[in-house]
């Protein structure tokens, strides 16, 4: 199915420097990885890059996120109101995404004609920002606007669908592993075949993102999903999700919801998103536990990009500079406990709890990092060919 | 006495004499009716033409994802309309729509019947309580049935006591959740017509009729139910036509296996970004619908609605 073979290298050089920033971020073992990839420093900046565009500005900065994802306090946001006070910019903090795929279908129409979108900047997850910055959708960042870019992770800074990071900033990464209800299932999980043990039949819920659900079950079947995989080891991954889906183990395939499963005990045992759990574990007393599988768990990160439409980029690009700064990344891990992307805020979140500085979730250690995948960039025919195959099994 | 003359006199007055047919009115009707008209050709026609050509297009070789272009591919007609995945919540969408629309007539006649004859100075609050549930929202009612319907609930723990249901099973997510989800979102649109061509009925013909010695049921049959029956001509078809489209109780209340049409649609049209494919299936339900409607008001013999 895939004929161009392009996008498969320049997959392979995101995963490897992607692999790089987590051993970077590691602190050891980063050598080898690094001179894996071969990407050094910000003189990789892309050739395929065009000239800056146009920067429009304003007052108002609307921003488009996930739920629960930017620290929080009895209704406001305490390192946005800050931003606010400094800068003077009035920033539209919205949680309109819910999912990549319905967020996209409700603004591609427009960003495509050209049409304001109505957001500033956007949260989307590896393969929707490739697919934007592949498309021409989104806007250049003016480095001299957004000085404290320099502190992103190394690795982080060349990504295949981005090098040198000219269209996007990552906002946080995080993992997908495995979860499980502490009281319901004490001698807890360890690989993904323990969900399919029969004392969890229709008490397991799965994702409904393709390459966490996938990642996850081809990597407990040897395949590496960061590398080119083949059709017949997709499939393979498919019909073990189909089995289990059929014979009434996993009871159902759910987005962000999956939390609620959760909660009501609806689900004691689920493939589910590093953060979230400890989010949970914090409003609702620690109930639950989370680890990556023995053979491994996927690694992502969401980007913040500006449409090409955007009203206000040079405002966009003030509040980026600003969650750049390490003090202020530490501030919102702290709170969202996923990945911080950004180096120095290991140190300033010594300041602000020291449990947290040693927490791998949010400053990830070897462990962790060696045992995470980043999902294969997939063409766009294999992106047509396996969602669909995939919406087969969990729809059909 | 002589008020009611003056009335009637000033009344008499102030009545305008009749139009007369070919000086006016001729364009009147189609003026009146050009907004309606205009609404209908920008809103309705229009989309449904961009949504014909959509469906006759083919993907783009080597393109991106969700690119096609314009050709006229009838073939894609046939292919999703063999294709299992397809069909089958095509189907499922019109069974369980069907069975959400016979069980809310057989709840929602009783209801109708009983605040239209039977509830006295109760009837307003009654009606109330018909409405009431529109004034939350139609998602939030949707997932409260989660709450009561989830296998630590009340409902499942009672059928359990009595053995309906097994210690490890439940009820959500399923088809029997989906279609009580159906039935309850949609019951209000089977309860307020069938009450108000109910509530039209004069009691004098029943009265009429148990004078003539028919049995109560009789009187049911012959006079009650064929009056009624524009009412719930309409009932039935303001329900099943919503819960036939309807995505949010398969997708809320069931799972992949209870997807219905609307389902599959909005996965696919979002995730695959097939969007030839997703115009198909939009135009085979409208199509299947205004079947279905056509034949059962043809065969229940409404001559309002046709």
């Amino acid at each position: 199915m895939a004929t161009n073979q392009d996008p498969r290298s320049e997959f392979l050089k995101q995963a490897m420097s992607r692999r790089g920033f987590l051993g970077a971020v590691g602190a050891t073992g980063a050598a080898a990885a690094l001179a894996a990839c071969g990407t050094s420093s910000e003189d990789s900046t892309s050739e395929a890059t065009t000239g800056p565009t146009d920067q429009t500005s304003g007052e108002n900065v609307v921003w488009a996120n996930w739920t629960a994802y930017l620290d929080r306090k009895k209704g406001s946001y305490p390192t946005l109101e800050r931003f606010q006070k400094e800068s003077g910019y009035t920033v539209e903090y919205k949680e309109d995404i819910d999912d990549n795929a319905s967020f996209n279908g409700k603004v591609e129409p427009q960003v495509q004609n050209g049409q304001d979108i109505g957001y500033d900047i956007v949260t989307l997850t590896d393969w929707l920002a490739a697919e934007w910055i592949r498309k021409g959708y989104s806007a250049q960042i003016d480095d001299s606007l957004v000085p404290n870019k320099k502190n992103i992770e190394p690795a982080l800074l060349d990504v295949a669908f981005d090098p040198g990071r000219n269209q996007s900033l990552t906002w946080q990464s995080g993992f997908a592993g495995l979860v499980w209800n502490k009281k319901r299932v004490p001698e807890g999980l360890k690989t993904v075949q323990d969900l399919w043990k029969p004392e969890l039949k229709g008490k397991v819920v799965v994702l409904s993102e393709m390459r966490d659900t996938m990642g996850l079950i081809m990597l407990s079947q040897g395949t590496d999903i960061s590398q080119p995989f083949t059709e017949d080891q997709f499939n393979n991954g498919l019909d073990e999700l189909q089995k289990q889906i059929d014979d009434g183990q996993i009871k159902q395939v759910k987005g962000n919801s999956y939390l609620n499963d959760l909660k009501n005990e609806q689900a004691w045992a689920a493939i589910a998103w590093s953060g979230d759990i400890f989010q949970i574990n914090a409003e609702e007393g620690d109930q639950w536990e989370f680890v990556l599988p023995e053979s491994g768990g996927t690694l992502w990160s969401d980007n913040m990009l500006m449409p090409t439409t955007a009203t206000n980029m040079v405002g966009a690009q003030a509040v980026m500079d600003y969650y750049y700064d390490p003090k202020v990344a530490a501030e919102v891990a702290a709170w969202v406990n996923f990945v911080c992307p950004v180096q120095g805020a290991q140190a300033e979140m010594e300041k602000i709890d020291k449990s947290l500085a040693d927490s791998p979730w949010i400053f990830p250690d070897d462990e962790i990092l060696n045992n995470s995948y980043v999902f294969a960039t997939l063409t766009p025919e294999e992106d047509v060919q396996y969602s669909d195959a995939f919406g087969r099994v969990i729809q059909g | 006495m002589a008020i009611a003359q003056a009335i009637g006199d000033t009344i008499e007055d102030q009545r305008t004499p009749p139009p007369d047919p070919k000086k006016r009115g001729r364009f009147t009707p189609y003026l009146l009716l050009l907004p309606g008209m205009l609404w209908l050709a920008i809103f309705f026609a229009v989309p449904l033409i961009f949504l014909f050509s959509t469906s006759l297009q083919t993907p783009v070789a080597g393109g991106e994802v969700g690119e096609f272009e314009q050709t006229f591919n009838f073939g894609n007609y046939v292919e999703t309309l063999t294709d299992e995945y397809y069909y089958v919540p095509l189907f499922r969408s019109f069974i369980y729509s069907g069975i959400a629309t016979v069980l809310a007539l057989l709840i929602g006649y009783p209801l109708a019947y009983m605040i239209a004859f039977k509830s006295g100075r109760w009837r307003n609050l009654l009606l109330v309580m018909v409405i009431a549930p529109f004034f939350v929202s139609f998602l939030l009612r949707t997932i409260a049935w989660r709450q009561i319907l989830a296998d630590e609930g009340v409902v499942v723990g009672a059928l359990r006591v009595i053995g309906l249901v097994g210690d490890t099973g439940g009820i959500y997510p399923s088809a029997l959740a989906v279609i009580t989800g159906l039935t309850y979102n949609f019951l209000p649109f089977m309860t307020l017509p069938i009450y108000a061509s109910l509530e039209r009925v004069d009691p004098r013909l029943i009265e009429a009729g148990r004078d003539l010695y028919a049995k109560p049921f009789t009187g049911f049959r012959k006079i009650t139910w064929p009056l009624s029956m524009p009412g719930v001509v309409a009932g039935t078809l303001l329900t099943f036509i919503p819960a036939a489209g309807d995505y949010v109780n398969a997708e809320l209340l069931g799972t992949g296996k209870n997807s219905m049409i609307g389902n599959r649609i909005q996965y696919e049209f979002f995730n695959v970004r097939d969007y030839p494919t997703m115009a198909v299936l939009s135009f085979v339900l409208m199509a299947c619908i205004l079947t279905i409607v056509l034949v059962y008001v043809r065969r229940v013999g409404s001559d309002d609605l046709v």
